[in-house]
């Protein structure tokens, strides 16, 4: 009988990098269902597009530098999926290819694959777009082919929207394929906990200093009302629970999660208040992925029998 | 108050395979091997030479220095003094004793008797002469542990968390001998005078804390502590933790938390070797896994093969991939089953392939699962990066050397990951940096 004698241990639990991969595209399902509802069937047709794209341009990639295939971690569905649902439904669909193509090729492969990149594929993609094809990425139309503006864009002026609450929970406003329905979104997150996928510690970090800080700095009259918008408006909920938790680009730490996702938030708002667009998840997450491996080194967790501070 | 050690994981138990109503008893082997080396230290010198008559219990090997000695497990003749496989991995100095089936056993030592009359040196002597070692798997030599914590321990420990998935050897000696462990821990706790002597198990062995539970009464100042089970519970310093809130320092023994830890199975033979005089002839072994075809736990002379045992259990399933020696997250495998139980073998696992083995070509995500279950708050996914890379400096900077291998990081790793085995390279990495 040939034993085989290798390292401890000799069991291994049933977590797998693809089931965590296809977990995320089951719970992304919600919003691009209420994306597809208020939209209309381009939105899904613009993340199928995005989706096959990236798992061709993985595939490519892999073909044509001789290095294995990774298509069965299934990342590349997660990538394509997600720079789908940061888009308009009306983008045209080179751009979605290319913007694909992109995050995989370029913000993934090129930095030495899956769990090496630097920058979030899919939202260093999205950056990547802004800066070629800002009107496209920015021209929202309802699903009657209506071009209207977002509740994000009257914020600006600054104004409450006139949207109701529950529209901008439930999605009944304009916005991008995955970022109408807080609802949807939220609950994705409950079942990427429930799934031990990602620890809340990054969203609840993020969602909570925007919180505080809208409410703090608030630009109307009534702070809760301007918080409140401000959660349920724009990115800030796919960008905390989808995009700021990615793996390769956020601390493994528990305190640096923590002060990742503070630093997530305070970005996003800052940009919100002083950027140039609207919009600032994805310049803020991108920044914070920069300093991941920082704060992991400044957050190690305090060793075994050393009390807090001291050094040994 | 109930305290949580830091970390951890919840594996499949697959417990219940092996617990039988009691041990059944083990065919006594044709031959046995006995090991110089079943402590943690120096190896003992052979007392026998090829031919010589040997009794059951009798002395056959002791040395000085850290070192207890092994004794005969069966009566008959010594036909080799040689080097043979050993359960770690190495050759180690065996002495074979052909077995005379007589059973002739050397009588009980002359010292021993009832604990309350001797002085504390006598009793550390009767645990030295009996080869008393830590029997959960470390293989400390008891009286060495017990003596460095005279003075010190405030708080007596007796293990019977065995919180390795399939091991149910401390179970059983719970659920058919928990008088000899309890004694076992009234004669320690006489030498060491702790205030306190806690039993510690997990929440899953209810038949053995119901025993436990009804004998308390009989036994003064011995407490019982139920913990909510999870790996790894059983580990000293993950146990002083969940019982008493303090961390061992980095680098040091129990002994700097004040505790003094031992397994059931040693308390017991502590017990026999006070009361009864006998030395570790004989121990209960779990044999287990979906590749036995008749799992159940053996009372096993010490020096039994693998392979006997093994045919005893009913024998291996075709496809076995695996015999390991100790449980499935720290144990080591085997290639040799002529390798002998020792007397910290507490499981003989015998393992099909694994459906979530190993990958090709595995690959980190940084999920950072592998920190939040390491129960000595370290960053396995570092400690793997800079092992790669060679980098002593940060691995020493990581405190690489705090890791216990009990494998939760790789357990849990989605990438599958070899982290244990390049950690622990990464150990050799910068033991050799620093000897430079």
């Amino acid at each position: 009988m040939n034993l085989t004698v290798a390292s401890s241990p000799h069991i291994r639990g049933d977590f797998r990098t693809s089931r965590l991969m296809l977990d995320v595209v089951v719970a992304l399902l919600p919003a691009l269902a209420v994306g597809t509802w208020i939209l209309g069937f381009r939105a899904l047709a613009v993340t199928a597009v995005s989706m096959v794209s990236a798992v061709g341009a993985e595939w490519l990639y892999c073909k044509v530098t001789g290095k294995q295939n990774t298509l069965r971690d299934c990342s590349a569905l997660v990538t394509g999926m997600l720079l789908a649902l940061t888009l308009p439904a009306s983008v045209p669909f080179g751009i979605v290819v290319l913007g694909s193509v992109f995050a995989i090729v370029f913000a993934k492969c090129m930095c030495g694959g899956l769990g090496q990149n630097i920058f979030n594929p899919a939202l260093a993609a999205r950056a990547f777009l802004m800066l070629l094809f800002p009107a496209a990425l920015t021209h929202y139309e309802t699903i009657d082919g209506f071009s209207s503006a977002t509740p994000l864009h009257r914020m600006v002026m600054p104004a409450l929207p006139e949207n109701s609450l529950m529209d901008m929970f439930l999605g009944r406003i304009p916005g991008s394929i995955g970022e109408l329905s807080a609802l949807a979104l939220l609950l994705g997150g409950v079942f990427l906990v429930a799934r031990k996928v990602i620890s809340p510690k990054i969203p609840l970090a993020y969602l909570g200093s925007v919180a505080v800080l809208t409410f703090v700095f608030s630009k109307t009259g009534n702070p809760i009302s301007w918080m409140v918008y401000s959660l349920l408006g724009g990115g800030v909920m796919l960008g905390a629970i989808f995009m700021a938790t990615d793996y390769a680009t956020s601390p493994v730490t528990p305190m640096g999660q923590i002060l990742y996702g503070i630093g997530c938030g305070a970005l996003t708002v800052f940009f919100r208040y002083y950027g140039l667009f609207p919009e600032g998840v994805t310049y803020a997450i991108l920044l914070m992925n920069l300093a991941t491996w920082g704060i992991d080194r400044i957050t190690a967790p305090r060793r075994f029998g050393t009390k807090k501070g001291e050094q040994v | 108050m109930k305290r949580r050690f830091f970390g951890g994981i919840h594996p499949s138990y697959r417990k219940e395979l092996s617990v039988k109503a009691t041990p059944s008893v083990a065919v006594i082997p044709k031959q046995v091997v006995i090991p110089m080396l079943q402590h943690i230290g120096v190896p003992c010198v052979p007392l026998v030479k090829v031919g010589d008559k040997v009794l059951r219990g009798q002395k056959i090997g002791d040395g000085d220095g850290l070192c207890v000695p092994v004794h005969a497990s069966v009566s008959g003749t010594v036909i080799a003094v040689e080097p043979r496989p050993h359960p770690l991995g190495k050759l180690v100095t065996a002495v074979v004793i052909e077995n005379d089936f007589q059973d002739t056993t050397v009588r009980p030592s002359e010292s021993c008797g009832n604990a309350e009359d001797m002085d504390p040196d006598t009793v550390l002597g009767l645990i030295r002469e009996a080869g008393i070692v830590g029997m959960g798997g470390a293989a400390f030599p008891g009286n060495v542990k017990a003596l460095s914590a005279v003075g010190k321990a405030d708080t007596l420990i007796a293990n019977a968390c065995e919180c390795e998935p399939y091991i149910t050897s401390d179970d059983t000696l719970l659920r058919t001998n928990p008088e000899q462990v309890l004694r076992g821990m009234q004669i320690l706790s006489r030498v060491l005078q702790p205030k306190r002597a806690i039993l510690a198990v997990e929440d899953n062995k209810q038949e053995a804390i119901a025993k436990v539970n009804g004998l308390l009464s009989e036994y003064t100042g011995i407490e019982l502590s139920v913990l909510p089970t999870r790996y790894p519970q059983g580990a000293e310093k993950q146990l002083i933790q969940a019982l008493t809130g303090r961390d061992v320092l980095p680098g040091q023994l129990p002994v700097s938390a004040h505790c003094a830890v031992f397994n059931v199975s040693t308390f017991a033979a502590i017990y026999r070797a006070v009361e009864l005089g006998v030395p570790v002839t004989s121990r209960i072994v779990t044999v287990s896994g979906e590749a036995i075809r008749e799992p159940q736990n053996f009372i096993v002379r010490i020096g039994t093969s693998f392979h006997d045992l093994i045919e005893v259990a009913g024998g291996l399933n075709d496809s076995t991939e695996r015999v390991i020696s100790g449980g499935p997250m720290m144990g080591i495998a085997q290639s040799d089953l002529s390798v002998p139980v020792v007397k910290a073998t507490n499981s003989v696992l015998c393992l099909l392939k694994d459906r979530n083995g190993a990958a090709e070509n595995p690959v980190c995500l940084r999920c950072g699962k592998c920190v939040s279950v390491c129960p000595m708050r370290l960053q396995p996914l570092y400690l793997y990066r800079f092992e790669k890379a060679g980098n002593a400096g940060e691995l020493e900077r990581l405190h690489v050397m705090d890791c216990i291998e009990c494998g939760s990081c790789a357990f849990t790793c989605p990438g599958k990951l070899p982290l244990v085995e390049r950690i622990r390279s990464g150990k050799q990495l910068l033991k050799e940096a620093k000897s430079k």
